[in-house]
């Protein structure tokens, strides 16, 4: 698929291989796409951002051990536009004047006035719900984009020092989910093998309750192994630090929301409400910070194989960026959210274009070597050499 | 509590790298010390192999090592355990990560991150350890336990026993001085057991890691040990030394052992080796041949179960492979081969769990994947590794009543059943509270008043002590005596010998060996038993068939009938 593009430069065969990026450039590259993504209703713009995404992950998600996430989440968003397209022909009454079917109408009882079961579907309530799904879809698209190519495990162990127990936490309970799915089987195996019934609520129940004292003794188990494994080590921290932190860490998020509330609270407010706002948003920012910091300091812990980051993260997170930014204040009403109700067909301008042109750019061929214009090309069977740019180094972990 | 953590103490007694000093240890509720009297030493550089029955407080006594008990556990700590010299008292586990490596009994459960590199690496993170040296270490550690290949490997896509080898390397990359291994090869067949053995010995002959190992299957590591610590559980003071010395006169003892004491040898054997040459020098051996076995099925009765050139296909890929198999009414069958040879998938055809792809299962007839669920649990009875996820109730009685039900049995049938099979099991006893054995028999007791034609046993003896294995044997002849077909997956070839009639191995879906347990045992040194390797050539399998032959030979009539095993 990448071969049609540009020929292999003249690195050495490693870079070849897929690149994998800082797992936090990843995560934000993914999230530009979806915001590129949920600022639109254009389906065929959306089309054009998940075609981007799907390649980038075809091309760069790690190769070995993937997960096979990206088809989950491919069917999971393909349901969703289906569902929305499905309750819109039979729960919402089709206005617009094309109809392209008829669906039995149901009567409903009185009380129920304004919901119609059935009806006539016209295109235009198609096209609508289109729209609407498949903007849920790509966003979801985008996150299982980011989990494919980055899991959530390693983008976990780049959260702030202060924040490890949560990450952990987390990352225990997406590795301890799968383990649990595989008891749940087993014990209804052997459940049906015993010819006891495995449906119903009740049979439900009967492997639930086993299953989840599995989990607390897998909890057990991995708390004392983490303990043995010198999870919190700390080196000299008094209590008043330890304190100290925890209170910050606790009073930052609310002195942000009680600012956020106030800023956001209401349309008009006067410029001193604003100014407290902010003020305390800012406040709660600069406590937080402090606390995450503070907790952060008692730990001796250490990075192993920190991913670097460099020049290609950079190109990534800014392309992202200025995708994001273009689909946000560049695109004009009509490519966003074409209306439906007057079925006017989804057209792109050279924003748009350009945006998903951005969102491409980690899937370049010569990516891995700082964009391929700048190391090298062939032309005619002749190579030609440039330089190699800031990011040669070889990266040889995925 | 003051943090010293990094700070060695100063006052390691020198030699010893853990010490108990009257140590005894009580659980809130218990009505008794889970370990009372302990008063050792472990030298340093040394394996040390702790066995004991199970529940006589091994695993509280590798608890105390990192102190684990009582800071993680609960319960009180008697005395003091001194580890690397560091008090357990003041020092918690994560103040003593750093010198105590602990590999726990499910790895798989207490892995923290999902990559064999990252999961190695954690400890290290933890203790702070700088990054170049991580980055070395690890590469060592992944060399040393033969892990280079599976480095980018997700944790969970990874056979049992290269889990274990991971949870062994991210014990020891922190460079402990103590590594404690808690039944590190219950779960492992033959080969990936030595695997992991090896691996082990390999840090205690090359690095001089002091390592303390609880393993029910003795004849597996004590020929590693240099050290012997049995806990007797019966509230007796634990005892170490060498194992020879140590294992006189208990009943815990490997096969070799108790051929030793069977014919009075004055220096017990450990090891096949020392066996092997007391053997040469017993002029009673001399000659001695298997007597009186039945040798396979074709002395037993009708086929009760066929199974004809049986395919089964995930996707594209062929877990069974054209199976023939046929299994006669009231014989004993273990089916051996390594993990993902296809031994599962294979149980649930023979369950009517999965319809093969090709072929045809019959059990007494019928193909249990073409009647109703009901109707196939009256023909095949599954017991899987872990009896308790049959088992539904939270008392036994109810458990016994639920399965008469099941059953359409008189009231009281299952719970004479499991008279029969074990005796002394309290009916209002949780389930789970239960020994492993108990629990092995209540799963048998619930299916076996449905007069099941087919029973099926995945791995029923893991973590068992020998004693209790010794009973689950008789209890399986006791079936196969009143007609049962017995099929059973197991790892543990001295089950297989005590126990089986035939022996069926797998490998890549396909037969590569069966026949009468005594040729299929006989035939390769990773399925031997310990007394065939002893005595090569007799076809004696176990300490019993020596026993029988000697009987036999000098012309005792009591062992008339010796061939119904």
């Amino acid at each position: 698929m990448n071969r049609d593009v540009t020929p292999p430069l003249t690195v050495p065969p490693m870079t070849l291989h897929p690149m994998t990026l800082h797992p936090v450039a990843w995560w934000l590259w993914a999230l530009a796409a979806a915001s590129v993504a949920a600022r639109t209703t254009n389906v065929v713009l959306l089309v054009l951002v998940a075609v981007a995404v799907g390649r980038v992950v075809a091309l760069r998600r790690p190769a070995s051990g993937a997960p096979a996430g990206f088809g989950m989440f491919l069917r999971l968003a393909l349901t969703v536009v289906a569902i929305r397209v499905v309750l819109q022909a039979l729960f919402v009454g089709s206005t617009g004047a094309t109809v392209m079917f008829s669906v039995p109408q149901v009567p409903l009882p009185a009380w129920m006035a304004g919901v119609s079961l059935g009806g006539p579907v016209t295109a235009e309530a198609a096209l609508a719900a289109v729209g609407d799904g498949g903007r849920l879809a790509v966003v979801l698209l985008c996150v299982g984009a980011a989990n494919t190519l980055a899991t959530p495990a390693r983008l976990l162990r780049y959260l702030p020092r202060g924040l490890q127990a949560f990450g952990l936490a987390t990352s225990v309970a997406l590795t301890a989910a799968p383990a649990l799915a595989v008891a749940f089987t087993r014990i209804r195996k052997a459940r049906r093998l015993r010819g006891l019934p495995v449906g119903g609520v009740r049979g439900a129940v009967t492997i639930v309750v086993p299953v989840l004292e599995e989990a607390l003794d897998r909890a057990l188990v991995t708390a004392s192994a983490l303990e043995s494994r010198g999870f919190g080590r700390r080196g000299e921290m008094s209590r008043g630090a330890r304190a100290l932190s925890g209170a910050a860490l606790l009073s930052g998020p609310v002195l942000v929301v009680a600012g956020a509330y106030l800023l956001l609270g209401s349309r008009s407010v006067p410029a001193a409400v604003v100014a407290g706002g902010a003020g305390l948003v800012a406040a709660g920012l600069g406590v937080g910070g402090l606390g995450l910091r503070l907790a952060g300091s008692g730990l001796v812990s250490t990075r192993y194989r920190p991913d670097p980051w460099g020049a290609p993260e950079w190109v990534a997170v800014a392309a992202g960026a200025a995708a994001a930014a273009l689909a946000g204040f560049a695109l004009p009403a009509r490519v966003a959210h074409p209306d439906p109700w007057s079925l006017q067909p989804p057209v792109l301008d050279p924003a748009a274009v350009l945006a998903v042109a951005l969102l491409v750019v980690p899937s370049l061929p010569a990516f891995p070597n700082w964009g391929f214009p700048f190391a090298g090309f062939r032309f005619r069977g002749f190579r030609f050499k440039t330089f190699r740019g800031p990011a040669v180094a070889l990266r040889d972990r995925p | 509590m003051t943090a010293t953590a990094g700070i060695p103490a100063t006052t390691a007694t020198a030699g010893s790298v853990v010490r108990w000093e009257q140590v005894a240890v009580r659980y809130a509720d218990a009505d008794r010390p889970a370990l009372s009297g302990l008063d050792l030493a472990v030298p340093s550089g040394e394996l040390c192999l702790v066995v004991g029955s199970t529940g006589s407080g091994k695993s509280t006594l590798l608890r105390t090592v990192n102190g684990a008990v009582p800071h993680t556990t609960g319960g009180t700590l008697h005395g003091r355990v001194l580890t690397a010299g560091r008090d357990t008292r003041d020092h918690g586990p994560r103040e003593l990560a750093d010198v105590v490596g602990v590999v726990p009994q499910q790895p798989a459960d207490a892995f923290v991150t999902d990559r064999v590199e990252a999961e190695i690496a954690y400890g290290m993170e933890c203790l702070g350890v700088p990054p170049d040296v991580m980055r070395r270490r690890v590469e060592e550690v992944l060399d040393l336990l033969g892990l280079v290949d599976l480095r980018d490997r997700a944790l969970g896509t990874l056979s049992a026993g290269q889990q274990q080898r991971v949870a062994l390397a991210a014990a020891f990359v922190t460079h402990p001085q103590v590594l404690v291994l808690d039944e590190p090869t219950s779960a492992l067949d033959p080969p990936a057991a030595e695997d992991v053995l090896s691996a082990v010995q390999r840090l205690v002959h090359d690095l001089g890691t002091t390592v303390l190992v609880a393993e029910h299957r003795l004849e597996r590591v004590v020929s590693f040990a240099d050290t012997v610590l049995r806990v007797p559980g019966d509230g007796g003071p634990p005892v170490a030394g060498p194992a020879a010395a140590v294992l006189r006169g208990t009943a815990l003892v490997p096969p070799v052992v108790a051929l030793g004491r069977l014919l009075g040898w004055d220096r017990l054997p450990v090891t096949v080796r020392d066996a092997r040459r007391c053997a040469a020098a017993d002029p009673r051996l001399a000659g001695l041949t298997a007597a009186g076995r039945p040798d396979g099925a074709a002395d037993h009765g009708a086929i009760a179960v066929a199974c004809r050139g049986v395919v089964v296909r995930y996707g594209g890929f062929e877990a069974v492979r054209g199976v023939d198999l046929e299994l006669a009414a009231g014989t004993v069958t273990a089916l051996m081969g390594r993990n993902g040879a296809g031994k599962t998938t294979l149980l649930d055809c023979l369950a009517g769990l999965r319809r093969p792809d090709a072929g045809s299962v019959t059990v007494d007839g019928r193909d249990p994947s073409r009647v109703s669920r009901r109707e196939a649990a009256d023909l095949v009875a599954f017991v899987p590794a872990d009896p308790g996820d049959v088992l539904l109730a939270d008392r036994v009685d109810r458990e016994l009543a639920a399965a008469d039900r099941l059953a359409g049995a008189v009231p009281g049938t299952a719970s004479a059943v499991l008279d029969d099979l074990a005796g002394g099991i309290a009916r209002s006893a949780h389930p789970r509270d239960l020994s492993s054995g108990q629990r092995l028999a209540l799963a048998l007791a619930t299916c076996l008043p449905r007069r099941p034609r087919l029973l099926l046993l995945d791995e029923p003896t893991r973590g068992l002590d020998y004693p209790a294995k010794a009973a689950a044997a008789a209890m399986l002849r006791g079936l196969a005596a009143a007609g049962h077909t017995v099929l059973l997956v197991t790892h543990d070839v001295e089950l297989a010998s005590v126990v089986a009639d035939d022996v069926v191995v797998l490998a890549d879906g396909e037969i590569v060996s069966r026949g009468p347990a005594r040729q299929v045992l006989t035939d390769s040194p990773a399925f031997a038993p310990q007394v065939a390797k002893v005595l090569p050539g007799t076809g004696l399998l176990s300490v019993d068939d020596v026993r029988k032959a000697l009987a036999l030979r000098s012309g005792d009539g009591h062992v008339a009938g010796g061939g119904a095993r």
